[in-house]
């Protein structure tokens, strides 16, 4: 069972929500922080990290004394990564896509490929249960590669929690599919809804049955929920504003350790998941 | 003129609302959403679009079944594995590198460039606006970020305003990375949590990678003055001017539900002037002043 947390916008609660479950379920879970640009699952869980795998992607490397300066690579190169000024040939790594369509085009073998570096994935164990994140490089565009390798890690065996990052572009793509589930987290604001509606958009095409978390519920207006009861979306779960949660979280503690009540909550939410996915 | 661009690292911490609000209280500003992914700030300045354009990204690829021969050669090249064993290409996985298009011993393989989203210029009651709609589940954010961003600089320059105000996008990555490129300055909106101050440190790291002035405020500081201060503390190590707090307000979730800024909601509160004073002391400051 894969369970995907997703929200369009930022800062709604999907890591809070994501290491709260996990934490209540506790052994037989893996959670995946899929957030590499910014994963944040491990200052609440606290991992001991067993395991650390730096991640490359290929990009060319082009032997000048084979290259005829031909060209047939700057032609194949969509993403303008080669340039030739008169007899010098330049790579431009960081716009690179790793299609390998340089060096199959090469007539003369001129190119091999060599690594740059995405990040790093790190694993280890927390609270009985397994995690994994990845950690993009400083510097590093390109996300969905590093999401895809931390996705590897899923264990068909478990239950395995994936923290989406924001938006609604290639990275939370990347996150959310082929999972059983999305949790959608949202807040009951102009920008929460807004954002919803982009994600359950997204949800939708990838054809996987979603659920709601209203966080902050009593604050902003009744939109929110207006739209879901529209768009037969249930809600699972709402949390008020409470200023204890944010003291709680804000010192990269769980919820569920320091107001154990909400234990249940997270428990009941996970139930509701494991129904509403068994029926697809 | 002079490019601000709002960056968090993490999202939800109030780089909307900040921009909306500076953009209330000067003159000669144009403003730049670059969120584009899931753009919000058009939802407090209620745009009067003037021109809408057609963002055209990459090709994709598409077989033609009547001309393909299902020799393979395709689905052996494609490291994205993006074409399926019916020879139907997924459009979700296929990245826009054309190796099977050009490879295809059959020409089958068409190559349509996409329409992945909009981008307008419009009005607002704080000036000029230039901002886009990535469609869903889009590649080429970075892209279109580049090029709202490069319209926005010539529309400044031939109306002739002084500064420029891009909202960033959340993370690290491509689209902020596009964010970034040539901007003047970045102000780091924080909250005083971990993950801000975590999300804040990655930021910096950014900024000095590419050699970008930075600057930070923290915004709702009260709900962890401890935490606040050590935010402080670690900007200050990392050589980011640090320029103020913004206390927790319930008005600015109050103002964005009424679609206005905290100054048109309430500007005699103390959030209102903390973040005059803040704007004040961006603009009194060495780096946008060069």
């Amino acid at each position: 069972m894969i369970i995907s947390v997703a929200s369009g916008k930022g800062g709604t609660g999907k890591t809070t929500v994501a290491t709260n479950m996990a934490v209540s379920l506790g052994s037989g879970v893996q959670i995946l922080d899929c957030d590499v640009e910014e994963p944040n699952c491990h200052l609440f869980l606290n991992p001991e990290i067993e395991k650390t795998e730096t991640v490359f992607t290929p990009i060319p490397e082009i032997d000048e004394s084979k290259c005829t300066f031909c060209g047939k690579c700057v032609d194949i190169c969509r993403f303008k990564a080669i340039a030739i000024l008169g007899k010098t040939i330049l790579t431009f790594s960081e716009l690179c896509h790793s299609c390998g369509g340089c060096m199959e085009v090469c007539p003369e073998n001129a190119i091999t490929e060599i690594g740059r570096e995405l990040g790093v994935i790190e694993k280890g164990g927390a609270n009985n249960i397994d995690f994994v994140h990845g950690r993009l490089r400083v510097g590093e565009a390109m996300s969905p590669p590093l999401i895809k390798k931390v996705r590897s890690y899923i264990d068909p065996d478990k239950i395995n929690i994936i923290d989406a990052p924001p938006g609604t572009s290639c990275p939370v793509i990347a996150a959310t599919k082929d999972t059983n589930f999305v949790l959608m987290v949202t807040e009951p604001t102009p920008f929460g809804l807004h954002d919803l509606k982009l994600g359950v958009e997204a949800v939708k095409l990838l054809g996987i049955p979603c659920g709601l978390v209203i966080n902050r519920s009593d604050i902003g207006s009744d939109d929110v929920k207006k739209y879901a009861k529209k768009e037969n979306l249930p809600i699972l779960m709402e949390i008020p504003f409470d200023r204890r949660i944010a003291e709680v979280y804000s010192k990269g503690r769980l919820v569920v350790e320091e107001m154990p009540e909400w234990k249940e909550n997270f428990l009941k939410l996970f139930s509701q998941i494991e129904k509403l996915a068994a029926k697809e | 003129m002079r490019e601000l661009v709002i960056l968090s690292g993490k999202g939800g911490t109030g780089k909307t609302t900040l921009t909306a609000a500076f953009a209330s209280i000067i003159e000669n500003r144009i403003l730049c959403d670059a969120d584009v992914d899931a753009a919000d700030l058009h939802l407090l300045m209620a745009p009067d679009i003037k021109q809408t354009t057609d963002f055209l990204g990459g090709g994709i690829a598409v077989i033609n079944p009547d001309k393909c021969t299902q020799c393979g050669i395709c689905i052996d090249l494609c490291r994205f594995d993006a074409i399926k064993e019916n020879f139907e290409v997924d459009a979700i996985e296929c990245e826009g590198c054309g190796v099977c298009v050009d490879f295809c011993p059959e020409q089958a393989i068409d190559f349509p460039v996409q329409t992945c989203g909009q981008w307008y210029i419009s009005d607002t009651r704080f000036g000029p606006m230039v901002h886009a709609r990535l469609g869903i589940a889009e590649e080429n954010s970075g892209k279109l970020v580049a090029l709202i961003r490069h319209e926005a600089k010539n529309l400044a320059e031939e109306k002739n305003l002084d500064i420029m105000i891009t909202d960033g996008p959340p993370g690290i990555g491509c689209p902020v990375i596009a964010s970034v490129g040539g901007a003047t300055a970045m102000l780091i909106v924080t909250e005083p949590t971990v993950s801000g101050s975590h999300d804040m440190a990655r930021v910096a790291d950014l900024a000095a990678h590419f050699k970008i002035p930075a600057m930070i405020c923290v915004n709702k500081f009260d709900l962890n003055p401890d935490q606040a201060r050590a935010i402080e503390n670690l900007a200050e190590e990392k050589n980011i001017t640090v320029l103020g707090r913004i206390p927790f307000d319930p008005a600015f979730t109050e103002s964005m539900v009424q679609g206005k800024t905290i100054f048109e909601y309430s500007e005699n509160s103390e959030a209102s002037r903390m973040i005059r004073r803040i704007w004040d002391e961006i603009m009194a400051s060495p780096v946008m002043n060069k």
